[in-house]
């Protein structure tokens, strides 16, 4: 019953949005706003084609080199300025200098530097991306609980052992916290990135149609943009869930008592 | 070290009174001469330093804690105690004097030695079940997989904790938590196991069956136990040795045998005469260091 009620919650906004489209564009032929029957053909004529492999698989391609990219350097780089004061001392000025440039305005920069070619667009993604995870990490870091550190070095734990068993599930729920708010900025990236002299990929197709006045196909890949950071934020609950399983129970338990 | 039958009536022996005693008693607490001591503290000194200025948490401690022996420091809340084990297990340094282990110098946390915390939320790893936690400073030592397994189930059985090798810490009660501490520290089998009042935080009831789940871990392992608490009746159920301490600056106010019968039980011991008397007097010396009576000069002199 409760998971009936789930899906209800989960659809009734979106039914009634589509209701109020379905409503407003009824006997109108607005060249700028498809009918919902309109779009719901485009987009599958647009999606299922060759484009899916011309253009939607670069651009996911890029997406998850960039986010795994990013997660990887944010968590290196998070834990060893997190771990050492003086590195922190010496970077945190900087990183706050670099963390404030938007990404989008480092594209020509990085085109000029190194191409066009997917490295520029991986390039920005990370750019942007990175900096949550690589925050989040050195914060999650430093407040590591004393006790628990306390503990862990009267039983002798090694370097390697800490950071595994130690250092990294505790400063875990503040690096998922960064992971998702990197997720959204990610996306952003790829479809900016792609706008900038580019020859495929969502970004790209979504400019192109707008300029050839295929308004509906354009529409149709923006839906395919909500779409795609809908799974993406559902496989991240996924993971975070697995991964973080021990941290929502403890706060379910504490928040009880 | 154990039954002194020759002994006059008052085996309350105070360092304090050591130099004076006419029969040349050897001071409570001390190492017998000959006798190595497992771990020693000397002039152990801890001074604070902070933003708002010096805390002087630790004065001056001297004191040895032999091979196999259950001793319990008590003091006022503030008076150190905490501060002391850190140094002790070498996860701080003193401003002053040094503590020792088998002769050694401490200087960082020595293999053979287990803490466990008063905060036992807060020193269990919450990511991992509680056979994982005992587990993790075997696996960290490189003992293999099989030899963990069992070293592993016999410490919970031995803290009756082996129903609950797959739950969470923080799935279990406070009590319990605690029993999960200990059963860590007994699978890494430390030659000196600290204890920092780590029953502070349960209802009597499991306070009771921890104390009595100490002294057994205790005679079976036969190591040596500094256990803190600031309860004056735990510290005299369960020790064989009292180490009093003053209020802060700290310094020993008093060093006493507990020369009760070697087995102990919650009711018959706690309701003898002699349980009675030694509490009593416990809790006389810490009303004493309370009102800032400090047998300093005797204690300088005791260990010059
Ligand atoms: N990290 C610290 N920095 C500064 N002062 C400290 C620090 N830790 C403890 N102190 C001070 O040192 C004194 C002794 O503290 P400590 O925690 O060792 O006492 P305790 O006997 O363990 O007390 P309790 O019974 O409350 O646990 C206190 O005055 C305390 O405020
Ligand atoms: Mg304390």
């Amino acid at each position: 019953m409760t998971y009936i009620r789930t899906v209800l919650h989960i659809i009734a906004l979106p039914l009634i949005l589509l209701a109020i489209w379905f409503v407003t564009t009824l006997g109108e032929t607005s060249f700028f706003v498809p009918t919902p029957q309109v779009l719901v053909e485009t987009f599958t004529e647009t999606w299922t084609s060759e484009r899916f492999v011309s253009d939607v698989f670069p651009s996911l391609g890029r997406l998850m080199i960039g986010i795994a990219l990013s997660i990887l350097i944010g968590i290196v780089g998070g834990l060893l300025i997190g771990s050492f004061r003086w590195l922190r001392a010496l970077l945190e000025p900087t990183l706050e200098f670099f963390r404030a440039i938007p990404p989008p305005v480092l594209i020509p920069v990085i085109m000029l530097l190194i191409g066009i070619g997917d490295e520029m667009k991986v390039s920005v993604i990370v750019l942007g991306a990175v900096w949550p995870i690589l925050l989040n990490t050195i914060e999650g870091v430093r407040s590591m609980d004393e006790v628990l550190a306390d503990t862990s070095r009267t039983y002798g734990m090694n370097k390697i052992n800490s950071i595994r068993y130690l250092i990294l599930p505790s400063a875990m729920p503040q690096i998922m916290a960064g992971i998702r708010q990197s997720l959204s900025i990610a996306l952003i990236l790829m479809v900016i990135s792609e706008m900038f002299a580019s020859t495929e990929g969502l970004g790209f197709a979504i400019v192109q149609f707008q300029r050839s006045f295929a308004i509906p196909e354009m529409w149709s890949g923006i839906v395919l943009l909500g779409l795609l950071g809908v799974v993406l934020s559902f496989i991240f609950q996924l993971a975070e869930r697995w991964i973080l399983g021990w941290y929502h129970g403890l706060r379910e338990i504490e928040q009880a008592a | 070290m154990t039954s002194e039958h020759s002994q006059p009536t008052n085996k309350v022996i105070s360092q304090s009174s050591v130099q004076d005693t006419p029969d040349g008693r050897i001071p409570v607490g001390k190492t017998m001469p000959g006798e190595q001591p497992m771990l020693s503290v000397q002039n152990l000194k801890k001074v604070y330093h902070t933003d708002g200025g010096d805390i002087e948490a630790v004065r001056n401690l001297t004191f040895d804690l032999p091979k196999g022996q259950l001793a319990c420091l008590v003091g006022p809340s503030g008076s150190g105690k905490t501060t002391l084990l850190k140094c002790i297990s070498g996860l701080m340094a003193p401003t002053e004097g040094e503590v020792t282990l088998h002769g050694e110098k401490v200087t960082g946390p020595p293999k053979s030695m287990a803490v466990v915390f008063q905060e036992y939320g807060r020193s269990l790893f919450p990511w991992l079940r509680v056979a994982e936690n005992v587990e993790l400073p075997l696996k960290n030592q490189g003992m293999d997989k099989t030899a963990r397994r069992e070293v592993v189930a016999e410490a919970l059985e031995a803290v009756g904790l082996s129903h609950v090798p797959k739950s969470y810490p923080w799935q279990l009660s406070g009590g319990m938590q605690q029993r999960v501490a200990i059963a860590r520290a007994v699978a890494y089998k430390p030659e000196v196991l600290l204890m920092d009042e780590p029953f502070a935080a349960v209802d009597a009831q499991t306070r009771a069956d921890l104390e009595d789940l100490v002294r057994g871990i205790w005679k079976k392992l036969g190591v040596s136990v500094l256990f803190v608490t600031h309860d004056i009746d735990e510290s005299v159920y369960l020790g064989e040795r009292v180490i009093i301490l003053s209020s802060s600056p700290t310094i020993i106010q008093e060093d006493l045998l507990v020369d009760l019968p070697d087995e102990r039980d919650q009711l018959e011991t706690r309701s003898s005469q002699r349980f009675s008397e030694l509490r009593h007097h416990v809790y006389e010396q810490i009303q004493l260091a309370k009102k800032g009576f400090r047998p300093e000069d005797a204690v300088a002199n005791a260990n010059a």
